[in-house]
């Protein structure tokens, strides 16, 4: 089939996105499909156009391929594509906003306060600061509500560094969150076609956090998988994963990550377009599950085209 | 927008999540020091078109003249060729090694012929010298700001970088010699100072005539030696040029590096090394394990440039470019970056370094002016102990003027706008604040 790869983008994660859609496109061809590789940039509606694909491949990550915008063109022009849909993903991609759902469907996650720009700018939101430090304890973590790779996220210690930790935050949005700090464990989960895939623990090996350069630097982190955890635990975190994809929508494909704390599992955030590139944990759990890497791209295919395409 | 019909070939064998955990235990112990960083992933979009990069260190190239690159590659298809197509000596052609000194020359620095090495590019010879001198953990001096460039080198030989503090007239030599000799009182003597005396990258600054002096006169009483970089020497837009560590010291203490990318072309790499016999001869040992011996056909070209009797002509004509790009930078900065904002006045060279008030982190302004299409770099790159955070080096020579203006004035709009969230933040949240930004508080209160 014609297959249209979306990788690259105007996002700050642009080079995490590259690298997945060099993996993709591998795969994509070695499957047997013939791939149109597009680098969504003013273009993007004239080389869709012209490519004409039977589906389109969405290795795009940060703003604009997890928010819903490349998601909302492709339905527009008809053409069937991976992952959540428009829904799904402007809903998981504002942290926000998830937590809100989360909130409804009583779906475990850390206490927290929205701080957006405007609100500060118009509303002098800034005197429900000290507020919401009593109520949330120190440390608390400031971060954007719409960004990966946990840039602009700040652990704050002491409240005096909390306005610039905010102005951190909101440099990489409009909106920001402060969230109650969870002492716990680093739980990933993915999801695919409704089923959540081995449960991997991440184990940083020389940075308090899972930050940014942990993420993408081989032996900066250490797997687990699958996470070594009790039965109990283990079915905690898989029930908890599915109904926050359940609650978001986003069943058919999303990586949800976790924090597990003595008293139960805590969702930080689901990401509806997880990573695809060499330490990626979507492909280790996948791997884990005995799916290689060319199997996990075409079930991903599958889905998104259906039965019987 | 081409459809790929490249047929699906024997393709490496791919790594699976647990050969990635083979291979970290394969990894050098020095590889660790050498990360990639989020800001040089973040930039990965600074080489989109429609972004405005005073990031860059791209010596602007678009007047090299055609005619002559035309004339000096048939010249060497018509009678150099044999030569060009060669594997040469390692220490470089003796012709490249006679020019070099005449080019020094022309900032009145003198030097030997068989002193030089030729490299590929100054980077390489950064390289050689400090795989000649330096043992895991042994230390190294250098300025602060540092070329960002030499962190990863220093890094990948497991150096412990101690930074001096710079100011408008370069490394502090009082500092310097303090720090050496709290070094040498704890037993640990540094093997060089790595500097880059005039139009620093990224500070912009020169080292004075005093502090040169200074500098030289410690590195001997220390006996340690001196690593002068000096790419943009010859780039001056105004004042009278400087001599060099090296002239001052007269070669005993003092290695010299060169390079042709700021004056020729960066795509040439093509630099130099001089340095006291011994060192030399360690640097071309370790030539050898490198490359066996820089590109003889570069080589030929850069020389045949040089004998041209263009050279001459072609940097004066950089220097205007440069000189008015720089014009344009300097007085945007001052008409749209903030209150409170300082930054120096380069008399040469490519770069302006700026810094706001302390609260800005340039990392999340450089997100921030990401998304306006602009970038620069953010100056916590130039350290390596966390300092610079609220620092910028800004590239003048390669974008036109008009696209500097308005590089810089998006980025002086969004440092106004952070300024102002900050302000906002502090004025109204009744918070303990930081001791600096208190007394701001109490400042615009009163
Ligand atoms: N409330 C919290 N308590 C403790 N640690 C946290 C909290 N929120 C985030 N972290 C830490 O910071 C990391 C990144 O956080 P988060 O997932 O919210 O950011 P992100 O930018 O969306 O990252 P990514 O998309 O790459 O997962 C987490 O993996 C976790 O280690
Ligand atoms: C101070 C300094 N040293 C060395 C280099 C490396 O230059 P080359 O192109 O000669 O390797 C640069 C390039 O920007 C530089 O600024
Ligand atoms: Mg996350």
């Amino acid at each position: 089939m014609r297959v249209a790869l979306l990788s690259g983008g105007i996002s700050l994660e642009r080079s995490v996105s590259l690298q997945s859609g060099r993996r993709v496109a591998d795969s994509l061809r070695q499957l047997g499909h013939e791939v149109v590789r597009i680098d969504p940039g003013p273009g993007l509606v004239a080389d869709l156009t012209e490519a004409s694909p039977e589906a389109a491949f969405i290795a795009l990550h940060g703003r604009d391929g997890e928010d819903g915008t490349v998601q909302g063109l492709l339905e527009l022009s008809d053409i069937p594509f991976t992952g959540p849909g428009v829904a799904a993903c402007r809903l998981s991609s504002d942290k926000g906003l998830a937590k809100h759902v989360f909130g409804m469907e009583g779906v475990p996650t850390p206490a927290w306060f929205p701080v957006t720009e405007a609100a500060i700018r118009d509303y002098g939101a800034a005197a429900g600061l000290p507020a919401a430090v009593d109520r949330l304890g120190l440390p608390l973590v400031v971060k954007p509500a719409s960004q990966g790779s946990a840039l602009g996220l700040t652990v704050v210690t002491d409240p005096a560094d909390l306005p610039a930790a905010v102005v951190t935050a909101l440099s990489y949005g409009p909106s920001a969150l402060l969230e109650e700090w969870v002492d716990g464990r680093e739980l990933a989960v993915s999801v695919i076609g409704g089923g959540a895939l081995p449960v991997i623990e991440a184990i940083p090996t020389e940075r308090p956090t899972y930050d940014f350069e942990a993420r993408y630097e081989i032996g900066a982190t250490r797997f687990e998988t699958p996470a070594r955890l009790s039965e109990a635990d283990r079915t905690a975190v898989e029930r908890v994963a599915l109904a926050a994809c359940d609650a978001l929508g986003c069943l058919d494909l999303a990586r949800v990550d976790m924090l597990l704390a003595d008293d139960g599992p805590r969702v930080i955030e689901v990401d509806p377009v997880p990573g695809l590139t060499e330490t990626s944990l979507l492909p280790q759990a996948a791997e884990a599950a005995g799916l290689s890497f060319d199997a996990l791209v075409d079930r991903i295919l599958g889905l998104a085209t259906g039965p019987d395409a | 927008m081409e459809p790929e019909q490249v047929p699906p070939a024997p393709r490496r064998p791919r790594t699976e999540a647990r050969d990635l955990e083979r291979y970290a235990a394969l990894f050098a112990v020095r590889t660790r020091q050498m990360r990639s960083s989020a800001m040089r992933n973040m930039m990965s979009i600074a080489t989109r078109p429609e972004v405005i990069s005073l990031a860059g260190g791209l010596p602007d190239t678009s007047t090299f003249p055609v005619d002559l690159f035309e004339e000096i590659a048939s010249g060497i298809a018509a009678d150099g060729l044999a030569g060009a197509l060669q594997y040469g000596p390692t220490e470089g052609l003796d012709g490249l090694r006679e020019a070099i000194p005449e080019v020094m020359a022309r900032e009145g620095t003198g030097a030997e012929p068989e002193d030089v090495t030729v490299t590929t590019g100054g980077q390489q010879a950064l390289d050689l010298v400090t795989r000649a001198l330096v043992d895991p953990g042994d230390v190294l001096i250098c300025d602060a700001p540092t070329y960002p460039g030499a962190l990863p080198t220093f890094a990948a030989y497991q150096a412990d970088v101690i930074q001096v503090e710079c100011d408008s007239e370069g490394m502090k030599t009082d500092l310097l010699e303090q720090t050496l000799t709290e070094l040498e009182a704890g037993g640990k003597r540094p093997k060089f100072i790595y500097s880059v005396p005039t139009f620093q990258n990224p500070g912009g600054m020169t080292l004075s005539l005093e502090r040169r002096r200074q500098m030289v006169e410690i590195a001997r009483r220390f006996e340690i030696l001196v690593v002068e970089d000096n790419p943009y020497g010859l780039l001056r837009f105004e004042g009278d040029p400087l001599p060099s560590l090296y002239s001052i010291d007269g070669g005993g203490f003092v290695v010299y590096v060169g390079t042709f990318s700021k004056i020729v072309a960066a795509g040439l790499r093509l630099g130099w090394v001089v340095a006291p016999p011994p060192v030399r001869q360690k640097i071309v040992l370790g030539k050898q394990a490198a490359d066996l011996c820089t590109s003889n056909l570069v080589q030929e070209f850069a020389l045949r440039f040089l004998r041209s009797g263009l050279f001459d002509e072609y940097v004066d004509g950089l220097r205007e470019v440069y000189r008015s790009r720089r014009d344009a930078m300097l007085g945007a900065i001052a008409e749209y970056f903030p209150h409170g904002a300082d930054w120096s006045r380069p008399e040469g060279g490519l770069f302006v370094w700026a810094t706001l008030p302390g609260v800005i982190d340039t990392g999340d302004l450089l997100a921030k002016a990401l998304g306006e299409n602009v970038a620069f770099v953010p100056g916590a790159e130039a350290f390596v102990d966390g300092r610079g955070t609220n620092s910028m080096r800004l590239n003048f020579s390669g974008v036109a003027e008009e696209r500097i203006i308005e590089g810089v004035r998006r980025i002086g709009r969004l440092a106004d706008r952070m300024l102002g969230l900050y302000e906002t933040i502090a004025n109204t949240a009744e918070l303990p604040l930081p001791d600096g930004a208190a007394e701001a508080k109490r400042r615009q209160a009163g």
